[in-house]
């Protein structure tokens, strides 16, 4: 994308005013998008963005300008706007030779989805429509979305890392509507991975879309959630959402160094149930939170921040990082070339165990089995999250009986960890999210195995 | 840029329009400030330059769409020639269409405050900077804040249609916003407070502190309540909450695509009857008030609910096509990424005249809401079904008694606009396109132990 010449130049304008670091962050992003809704291709959209961002740090202070003009003049003018943003007082830096960040490719892409024909993807909503409309005449609408990203980044800063990257993302998602008696109940399913359009070799879109249906026609029947505290058994891939927002957040550096976090202070501590493995892995090829290197730079890392019950680590972008004399893990990312990189999540997850999921629901007299979890929030300060059911059961003489309606699910992230009582051997990774924070929103993947919440957690339904 | 160099753009993408093609041009800028302070230093301060264009086309019954975050000759070039591919792949739609012009002349909004442009930048350090330490010394329980910013943006936009459509409109506004962190051995709360305006002049620091102490230190020591069915009382944050998903009902792309449990509903009762609602696009007080939508048509007040009966609906061009009718210039555009949904601009409840005391006092015993979580999780717009987290204080003896965290409220939409037993009279805006006041609704599920 840059020039190494220019880099140098564009580099020693941002520090000219006296820098402890400064950084180009280049990016060059296509994406396209095409929906279907009420049985009709609605619209394809295409866009292309392409602009750098500039960052200066002094001392405590950063600044930080981007343009979409990636001529040589266009990004001295960005460096020394943000130069003379950055206050404070810097012992400035002298940019060392730049060097090549080597980090593996987390996987190979296939079939380029610029390359694939637009009627392909069409044909792909069409089928998708088809196939959950026939799982009944309670199916009353269906929509559905295919998407696909392609996205070059480099990074260079006075450190002396050149990086690049290229990141490629297909979506497909379906919604169906059921209509009966008791009104209507959505139904959702979506798959997401960092590959090409081999994404559909493996996932059949006609899956997708029974099980959107299916999901939809289940709630028909189902009753008012109940309400008060109960036992939970997540089901496996459905519920990763719940560590990602109840614990994750939690452990980045960034609100950990300003008291926002349950977790500060709290390393080498026992902060969950010795069941309770939590990783952040940027490295899984194919998953939706994967990269080769992250948004300064850093190859991607596999990094273990809770074992076996024990606070390891906290995830670290490289300001963070720097503050504490240590290294990134590899988590500083960010939106686009227009926003500031701060610590964030990848893919996160809790490893399987031993117990068969079987066993896990058979040894719960009572409570409710969540086998999808929607979107949720935490207030990482004190931990506190609220999660939607898309999909859950009621669970009574340890056999799941009836389905549930849609209801909210809150609890305490720490109060959760070490309320695990039993993790099951089926691990599976969930949906592809988009996690916001700081009105940033990055592609993110969790997964859990079957696991059982003893106590803690409230489900807030709408019965009396 | 300017809104007539906008505007030159977006005529020159038009002109380029074949025979027999509808093509509409939206040309957005914006030039944009953000500093956050930490301990009394400038942790980033953020400025940047940002331009994009979108292309909406449509041919033979099919639409497609293209963006660019560059406004060069060919990348604009680019942008029409994909806009016109994706067209080719759409399915034919007897309604697609542009709007077209209605004869309703937009009203003059002063959106654009010239003294924002001219505003001094270490002035704009210093609002960041004193927010965060008033916020610090406004309660010794305060200790720590996670974020204190101050934001700004001018901006400005045109449109052109092939179908004669043609405006533009600058804007400007500010924000400071502080979210801070209170709490002691045993108990952590947040709480954030904010202010907005179009210039610096209309910022009120120190209002924006005491919201965010105040957040923070009245739920220390709060705890999960046990489960029961009772009235709550909505703080007006939380109405305008509400409000925003209920109009999200009332959104024509909702209705016509039968995901609306108020379809097919005008005429009837779906409310108390003392509950009247509506759009008050161009109320110049609002934050969000806006001249034109987001296909160019003129803003307008669009009623909604009237004494508790369904009036209508909100409609951009298309969907107003479909249901028959015409638009409300309720057209609502994200970004230029964006296709034109449908949206409010700014929803009203016409206000009662009972402040929030006597509300309280007359409730006598129910729960004070401050906060809900989770409200788009939980709550599902097809169904109705809703519950979200939620805390706030227990009203005993129509007196304010102990604070409740980590409860849900839960009931359906319509179940609670029907159950309205008073509505305040403290209209308040919001940054965001609805506007609260005091809601007292009876009759809700709250479960917590």
């Amino acid at each position: 994308m840059l020039e190494e010449p220019t880099i140098q130049r564009v580099l020693a304008a941002a520090a000219s005013r006296g820098a402890d670091f400064a950084e180009i962050f280049a990016e060059e992003k296509r994406s396209s998008s095409a929906l279907l809704d009420d049985g009709r291709i609605e619209e394809l959209t295409s866009g292309r963005d392409r602009g750098a961002g500039i960052r200066v740090v002094v001392g405590e202070s950063t600044g930080f300008a981007h343009t979409s003009d990636l001529s040589e003049a266009g990004l001295i003018a960005a460096a020394e706007t943000a130069a003379s943003a950055a206050r404070g007082s810097g012992t400035g830096t002298t940019i060392v030779d730049l060097d090549r960040v080597n980090a593996p490719r987390p996987n190979l892409v296939r079939i380029m989805p610029g390359d694939v024909p637009k009627a392909k993807k069409v044909e792909l909503l069409l089928m998708a429509n088809e196939m959950a409309r026939a799982e009944g005449a309670a199916i009353t609408q269906v929509s559905a979305r295919y998407a696909d990203s392609h996205r070059r980044i480099l990074v260079a800063n006075t450190d002396g890392t050149l990086g690049t990257d290229e990141q490629v993302k297909t979506l497909f998602s379906i919604s169906a509507v059921a209509s009966g008696d008791t009104g209507m109940q959505t139904g959702r399913e979506s798959i997401g991975r960092s590959v090409g359009f081999e994404l559909f070799d493996t996932y059949e879109v006609g899956d997708l879309a029974r099980t959107a249906a299916q999901r939809a026609i289940t709630k028909l029947a189902a009753r008012p959630a109940p309400s008060g505290e109960m036992t939970v058994v997540i089901g496996p891939g459905g519920g990763g959402v719940m560590f990602h927002e109840a614990c994750g957040h939690g452990l980045e550096a960034d609100l950990v160094g300003k008291g926002a976090s349950v977790f500060a202070g709290r390393l080498g501590e026992q902060v969950a149930s010795s069941l309770v493995t939590l990783v952040d892995d940027g490295t899984m090829g194919g998953e939706w939170g994967c990269f080769a290197i992250d948004d300064e730079g850093r190859p991607a890392q596999r990094n273990v921040l809770i074992q076996d019950g024990i606070l390891v680590d906290y995830m670290w972008d490289g300001l963070r990082a720097r503050a504490e004399g240590r290294a990134s893990s590899g988590n500083g990312r960010r939106q686009s070339y227009q926003h500031l990189p701060m610590v964030r999540m990848t893919n996160t997850y809790l490893l399987g165990g031993t117990s068969t999921p079987d066993q896990i629901l058979s040894d719960t007299e009572s409570g409710v089995y969540i086998s999808h979890l929607g979107g949720g929030q935490v207030n990482t300060a004190t931990g506190d999250f609220v999660f939607g059911m898309t999909e859950a059961y009621l669970i009574e003489g340890g056999r799941i009986t009836e389905p549930l309606r849609e209801g909210n699910l809150i609890g305490n992230g720490p109060g959760v960890l070490t309320s695990i009582d039993a993790v099951g051997n089926d691990f599976a990774m969930g949906g592809p999210g988009t996690c916001g924070k700081d009105g940033q929103g990055v592609p993110v993947g969790d997964g859990v195995p079957t696991l059982r919440v003893a106590s803690g957690l409230t489900i807030g339904g709408t019965a009396a | 840029m300017n809104p007539e160099e906008l505007q030159q753009i977006a005529d020159r993408i038009v002109s380029m329009a074949q025979p027999g093609e509808q093509v509409e041009a939206v040309v957005a800028w914006s030039r944009d400030t953000e500093v956050r302070a930490f301990e009394g230093e400038v942790e980033h301060f953020v400025s940047a330059d940002s331009a994009g264009v979108g292309i909406r086309m449509i041919s033979q019954g099919k639409q497609g769409l293209s963006w660019a975050g560059v406004l060069d000759d060919a990348a604009l070039k680019e942008c029409l020639a994909e806009a016109r591919d994706n067209a080719s792949f759409g399915s034919e739609d007897p309604n697609a269409g542009l709007a077209e012009p209605d004869g309703v002349e937009p009203e003059e909004l002063s959106l654009f405050d010239e003294r924002l442009v001219h505003a001094d930048t270490e002035e704009k350090i210093r609002l960041a900077i004193e927010l965060e330490a008033q916020v610090r010394a406004g309660d010794p329980r305060i200790f720590g804040i996670e974020s204190a910013d101050y934001a700004d943006s001018v901006m400005a936009t045109a449109l052109a249609s092939t179908t004669g459509i043609r405006r533009s409109s600058a804007e400007t506004s500010v924000y400071l916003g502080v979210y801070a962190l209170a709490g002691d051995e045993e108990d952590t709360t947040t709480g954030f407070g904010f202010s907005v305006g179009r210039a610096l002049q209309d910022l009120d620091l120190a209002f924006a502190a005491q919201e965010a102490v105040q957040r923070c230190v009245r739920l220390l020591g709060a705890t999960k309540a046990p489960s029961e069915r009772l009235t709550v009382v909505l703080h007006p944050y939380v109405t305008s909450q509400f409000l925003s998903l209920i109009a999200e009902m009332l959104s024509g792309e909702s209705v016509i695509r039968g995901r609306s449990p108020f379809a097919g509903r005008v005429g009837e009762e779906i409310a108390a009857t003392s509950l009247t609602m509506f759009d008050d696009a161009t109320d110049p007080l609002s934050p969000t008030a806006s001249d034109t939508d987001g296909e160019g048509l003129a803003c307008r007040k669009v009623p909604l609910i009237d004494a508790g009966v369904l009036s209508g609906y909100l409609h951009n061009a298309y969907t107003a096509r479909v249901a028959g009718t015409n638009s409300t210039g309720s057209a609502q555009r994200g970004s230029h990424r964006a296709a034109p949904g449908v949206g409010p601009h700014v929803i009203k409840l016409m206000p009662g005249d009972l402040s929030a005391e006597e509300i309280i006092s007359q409730v006598g015993d129910g729960f004070l809401v401050h906060d809900i979580a989770g409200l788009h999780s939980g709550v599902n717009p097809v169904s109705g079904d809703l519950s979200v987290g939620a805390d706030g204080v227990r009203i005993r003896g129509g007196e304010l008694a102990e604070g409740i965290r980590e409860v849900t409220i839960g009931s359906t939409l319509q179940r609670m606009l029907g159950d309205v037993v008073a509505i305040g009279s403290d209209l308040t805006y919001f940054p965001w396109e609805s506007t609260g006041l005091t809601l007292a609704i009876a009759d809700v599920t709250m479960s917590g132990q």
